[in-house]
C-alpha cells in the first residue's frame, strides 16, 4: 500500500512541478502540456475503473469523452450567441453548470450503451463498444447544426467563480483539482465493499452470482461511473482547446485513452497519469524529431506489449519491491 | 412429516441428444446430508447447476422451503438461501482470504453497493470474517492473497465463503476432489460441522466419506435417479451394484 | 424516384456488401481459428491498394496491379503473422487490441513515409470503363459489375475451399476445437500462417478493387475495418456464412438508408432538416441494426452464444 502511494504522489508532484516550471520560466506551452496530461490522465483513470479493475475492455470510451466535449461546446456556443437551445434557455458558460450537464449526459449514454453491450462479453463487448462510439462519431460528422466535420469553436474558455480561466495556470489548477479528486474517488471505490465486487466480476463472475450479487448490476454501475469520469475529462478538453470536433469521438481517441492506461499500468491508481505523461512526452519529443513519430510510437507500443507487461507503474512497483 | 428444505420435482435437461437430467426428483430435509453419487457423466454437476439456477431446466420445478424458485436465476437463488461450492474451487484469486470471506459476508448482509467506506473498515465484519476463517482452519491466513493458497486451502476458503452466506441449503460439488487422505479427513470433519448450519446436498466420489457422512444417498445414472435411500439400503440395492458400485468397490 | 436509380443503388449496395465480405472473411476466420482480434486487418486493405497503385503506374497494367495487391498483402500478412501476431494467440484480448492497434500506426505512418499524404488515383482499365446496358433500361458501371462478379466468384471459391478441401477441414476443426487439431497431427503453426495470409490477401485484393473507384490513401482501411467488425458481430464471430449474409445486409442497408431516409423524413420535416436528420440517421443505421441483432441474439446471427 505505502509503496504504491509513494509512486502515486510522485507522479502528481512531477506533473505540478512541470506546470510550475512553465509559469516560472514564462513557457505557457508547458502549462498547456501539463493541463493536457491532467485531462487525458483523468480520462484514462475513468477507463481504468472499467478496464483495469473490472475487466471491461471498452474500446468506445471516446463516446463519453466526446459527448462531454460536445456538451461543453454546445452549451458555450449557445451562451455566446444568446441563441436558445430549449424553452428559451440559451446554454451556459459556467463550468460548474456545464459539468453537471456533462455528467448527466454521459451517465445516461453510458447507461444506454451499458444496458445493451454488457449483455455480451469478450470480443463482442470490445467490438460493440467500438461500434457505439463510431455511431456517435458519424452522427457528429453528418449533423450540420454544430459544425459537422469542421467542429465547433467556443471562442472563450468557460468561467469559474473567482478564477480567470483564460490564465493557463488557473485552468491547470482546475484540471488538477479534478484529477486529484478522481484519483481519490477511485481509490475509495477500489478499496470499498463495491471494489471487492468489481474485482470479483473481473476474476470470477460466476462466484459473485453464487454469492447473490448480480455481476451485471456491478458492471453497469462501474461502466456508468467510468463513462461519467471520462465525460468530465472531455468537457475540460473542450475548454482547454476552446474547440471541439468529431475527432474526440473517433476510434483513435478510444485507442489513445486505452494506450495511456496500458502503458501506464492497468489497475494501478496513477498508471493512466503516468501513461499520459509518457504519451505527451513522446508526442512532443518524437514529433520534434520526425514527422512520422507515430511510426516509432507504434513500434515502441509493440515492444511494450510483447516484452514489458504491467506498464510503467507496474514495473516501478515491481522494481521497488525487489 | 415436515416440509423438506429443498425439493426438486421432475427436473429435465437435454443438451442436444444427450439427456443430462431425466425426471429427477429429490428431497433434502432439515439437518440432513443427502449425497448424490453416480459414475462420471451421470449428470450430477448439471443437476447442481439446475438447482442453483445456473442452467435453466427444460421442465420441472425446484422448491426451497415450499417456495417455488421457478424463473429465478443464480443470483436470486443465492439470495433466497442456496449456497454452492464448485468442483474447481471458486474463489477470487486477486483478493486476500479475508477479502474473499468479507465479500461473501457483505453480500449476505446486502451491503455490496457501498462505495466509499473501506471494506476493511468495519470491525464487526472483520471479526466475522476471522471467525469463518478460523472455523475452516485458515486462522492467521487473513492477509494471504488467495492465488497463493495451496489446493487444500482453496477448498477450505471456498467453504468459508459459502458458510458466511448463512444459507438455507448447501450444494457442495466434490469438496474433497484432488485432496490427499489427510485433507479428505479434515474436510470430512468440517462437513460434519457445517451440517449444524444447514442441510447439505453433497456430490462426492469418495465413497468412504459418502457412507460415513450421508443420511440419505441418491444414485444418478445417465441423468436418472435409479435408487434413493439410507446408506445401508443403497449398499444392498442390486440395481446400484450392477450399475455403479460393482465397478468401484 | 425512378426504377433505374433504385436498381443502380441496389447494385451499389450489393457491390459494397461484397467488398465488405472480402474484408470480413479474413477477420472472422482469424478470430474463429486463432481467437485473435486483429485491428490491423484494415492495414492489409490499404497495403493492397497501394501495391496495386504502385505496380499499375510502374508497369501500366491494372491487371498486374491487382496481382501485385494479392501477392503483397499475402506476403505482408505472412510476415506480420510469423514475426508478431503468433506471439499474441495466447495473450488476452487487451494485449491483442493494443498490439494490433500499434501495428496500424506502423503500417499507416510507414505508408505515409513511402507514398506521402496525398491520395493516389487508380485508373480503371479501358475495357471496364463506362456503363453497360442491363435489362429494364438500366445503365450500370461495368467496373462495379465486374467487382460484384469477381467478389461472388471469390466467395464461391472460399466456400469450396472450406467445405471441400483438406485445408478447409483443418480450418473447421480449428474453429470447433483447437486442441483437437493438434491431436489430429495438423501443423497448427503452418495452418495459422496460411489462414492469416489468406485473410490478408483477400483484404488487400478488396482494397485494390475499391481503390480504383475511390482513392488510394493512408487510413483508407479504417472505416471499412470498423464496418467489417459490425459485419462479423452481426453474422456471428467465426462464421463465414454469417459474414457473407451480414455483409450483404450491411452493404444494402447502408446504401439504401442513405438513399431513402432523407426522403422519408421529408414527409414530416422541412426539407433542410429532413436532409440533415435523414443523413445523420442513415450513417447510424447499420450500428442500430447491430444493436437490434445483439439485443435478440447476443452471439450474432450464426454465432455460438457469446
Amino acid at each position: 500500500m505505502l509503496r504504491s502511494n509513494l509512486v502515486n504522489i510522485a507522479v502528481i508532484v512531477l506533473l505540478v512541478a512541470y506546470a510550475v516550471s512553465g509559469e516560472m520560466f514564462d513557457a505557457p506551452y508547458n502549462i498547456t502540456l501539463a493541463t493536457k496530461v491532467a485531462i487525458l490522465g483523468m480520462a484514462g483513470a475513468g477507463l481504468n475503473l472499467a478496464l483495469g479493475y473490472c475487466g471491461l475492455i471498452s474500446f468506445g470510451h471516446a463516446a463519453f469523452f466526446g459527448l462531454g466535449g460536445y456538451v461543453a461546446g454546445i452549451l458555450a456556443v449557445h451562451a455566446f450567441n444568446h441563441q436558445p437551445i430549449f424553452l428559451g434557455w440559451s446554454g451556459t458558460n459556467q463550468m460548474i453548470a456545464i459539468w453537471v450537464f456533462a455528467l448527466l449526459a454521459t451517465g445516461l449514454l453510458a447507461l444506454l450503451i451499458g444496458l445493451l453491450s454488457l449483455r455480451t462479453s469478450g470480443v463482442y463487448f470490445i467490438m460493440i463498444t467500438l461500434a457505439f462510439a463510431q455511431m456517435l462519431y458519424y452522427f457528429a460528422i453528418s449533423w450540420p447544426s454544430y459544425g459537422g466535420e469542421d467542429g465547433l469553436s467556443t471562442y472563450l474558455r468557460n468561467g469559474f467563480p473567482g478564477l480567470n480561466t483564460m490564465d493557463g495556470m488557473s485552468f491547470f489548477m482546475v484540471c488538477l483539482a479534478w484529477l486529484v479528486f478522481v484519483l481519490w474517488l477511485s481509490s475509495r471505490i477500489i478499496n470499498s465493499r463495491f471494489g471487492l465486487a468489481m474485482q470479483a466480476v473481473r476474476e470470477n463472475p460466476v462466484r459473485l452470482a453464487g454469492l447473490g450479487v448480480s455481476p451485471f448490476r456491478v458492471k453497469l454501475t462501474v461502466f456508468v461511473l467510468s463513462g461519467m469520469i471520462t465525460g468530465i475529462a472531455g468537457a475540460l478538453y473542450t475548454d482547454l482547446n476552446r474547440f471541439v470536433s468529431p475527432s474526440v469521438l473517433s476510434w483513435h481517441m478510444s485507442g489513445e485513452i486505452m494506450i495511456l492506461v496500458i502503458i501506464g499500468g492497468v489497475a494501478t491508481l496513477s498508471g493512466p497519469v503516468a501513461g499520459a505523461m509518457l504519451f505527451i512526452f513522446l508526442e512532443q519529443w518524437l514529433g520534434g524529431l520526425t514527422e512520422f513519430w507515430q511510426f516509432w510510437l507504434g513500434l515502441m507500443l509493440l515492444l511494450v506489449v510483447l516484452f514489458a507487461r504491467g506498464g510503467i507503474i507496474g514495473t516501478l512497483n515491481r522494481w521497488r519491491a525487489s | 412429516m415436515t416440509e423438506p428444505v429443498l425439493e426438486a420435482r421432475a427436473l429435465n435437461k437435454r443438451f442436444g441428444a444427450v439427456v443430462a437430467s431425466d425426471q429427477v426428483s429429490l428431497v433434502l430435509h432439515s439437518g440432513e446430508i443427502h449425497a448424490l453419487i453416480g459414475p462420471n457423466g451421470a449428470g450430477k454437476s448439471t443437476l447442481l447447476k439446475q438447482l442453483a439456477g445456473e442452467t435453466a431446466s427444460d421442465s420441472g420445478e425446484v422448491f426451497l422451503s415450499g417456495q417455488s424458485l421457478q424463473g429465478l436465476d443464480a443470483v436470486h437463488r443465492a439470495k433466497a438461501g442456496i449456497a454452492r461450492s464448485f468442483q474447481i474451487s471458486s474463489i477470487i484469486p486477486a483478493l486476500t482470504c479475508e477479502q474473499n470471506v468479507l465479500l461473501s459476508f457483505e453480500a449476505r448482509e446486502r451491503r455490496i453497493f457501498r462505495f466509499f467506506r473501506p471494506a476493511l473498515g468495519n470491525l464487526s465484519s472483520l471479526e466475522a470474517a476471522s471467525d469463518y476463517l478460523l472455523r475452516v482452519g485458515l486462522a492467521g491466513r487473513e492477509g494471504v492473497i488467495a492465488a497463493e493458497l495451496s489446493h487444500g486451502e482453496r477448498r477450505r476458503l471456498e467453504l468459508a465463503m459459502v458458510l458466511a452466506l448463512k444459507p438455507a441449503v448447501f450444494l457442495l460439488d466434490e469438496p474433497m476432489a484432488g485432496l490427499g487422505p489427510e485433507g479428505t479427513g479434515e474436510i470430512r470433519s468440517l462437513l460434519q460441522d457445517l451440517r449444524k448450519e444447514a442441510p447439505m446436498l453433497l456430490v462426492e466420489h469418495d465413497m468412504d466419506a459418502v457412507f460415513a457422512l450421508a443420511d440419505r444417498i441418491s444414485v444418478l445414472v445417465y441423468g436418472k435417479v435409479i435408487a434413493s435411500g439410507t446408506p445401508n439400503e443403497i449398499k444392498s440395492n442390486s440395481a446400484v451394484q450392477e450399475a455403479y458400485l460393482g465397478d468401484d468397490i | 424516384m425512378s426504377v433505374s436509380l433504385f436498381a443502380e443503388q441496389l447494385l451499389n449496395g450489393l457491390q459494397f456488401g461484397i467488398m465488405l465480405f472480402l474484408m470480413s472473411a479474413g477477420l472472422t476466420l482469424v478470430f474463429g481459428v486463432m481467437g485473435l482480434i486483429n485491428l490491423a486487418h484494415g492495414s492489409f486493405y490499404m497495403v493492397g491498394a497501394f501495391a496495386c497503385a504502385a505496380m499499375a503506374s510502374a508497369l501500366g497494367s491494372f491487371w498486374l496491379g491487382l496481382a501485385a495487391s494479392l501477392a503483397t498483402a499475402a506476403i505482408a500478412g505472412v510476415l506480420v503473422e510469423t514475426i508478431i501476431v503468433r506471439r499474441l494467440y495466447h495473450r488476452d484480448h487487451l494485449d491483442q487490441v493494443l498490439a494490433t492497434f500499434a501495428l496500424i500506426l506502423v503500417f499507416s505512418e510507414g505508408t505515409r513515409w513511402l507514398f506521402g499524404s496525398f491520395p493516389i488515383f487508380l485508373n480503371i482499365p479501358d475495357i471496364l470503363s463506362g456503363t453497360i446496358d442491363l435489362p429494364f433500361g438500366i445503365a450500370y458501371s461495368k467496373y462495379r459489375l465486374f467487382i460484384i462478379a469477381v467478389g461472388i466468384l471469390i466467395a464461391g471459391g472460399l466456400y469450396f475451399l472450406i467445405a471441400k478441401t483438406r485445408l478447409g477441414v483443418q480450418i473447421r476443426a480449428g474453429e470447433a476445437d483447437r486442441e483437437m487439431i493438434s491431436a489430429l497431427g495438423v501443423n497448427i503453426a503452418r495452418l495459422n500462417t496460411i489462414v492469416f495470409g489468406l485473410g490478408a490477401a483477400l483484404a488487400g485484393f478488396a482494397g485494390a478493387m475499391v481503390g480504383a473507384i475511390q482513392s488510394v490513401e493512408v487510413g483508407m482501411g479504417e472505416p471499412i475495418l470498423i464496418l467489417a467488425f459490425v459485419v462479423i458481430v452481426i453474422g456471428g464471430i467465426g462464421s463465414i456464412k454469417g459474414a457473407f449474409l451480414a455483409s450483404i445486409l450491411v452493404g444494402l442497408g447502408d446504401t439504401l438508408g442513405r438513399l431513402f431516409l432523407p426522403g422519408f423524413f421529408g414527409f414530416f420535416l422541412e426539407p433542410s432538416s429532413a436532409t440533415s436528420v435523414g443523413s445523420a440517421l442513415a450513417s447510424m443505421l447499420i450500428y442500430l441494426l447491430m444493436a437490434v441483432v445483439l439485443f435478440f441474439r447476443p452471439g450474432g446471427l450464426f454465432g455460438k452464444a457469446a
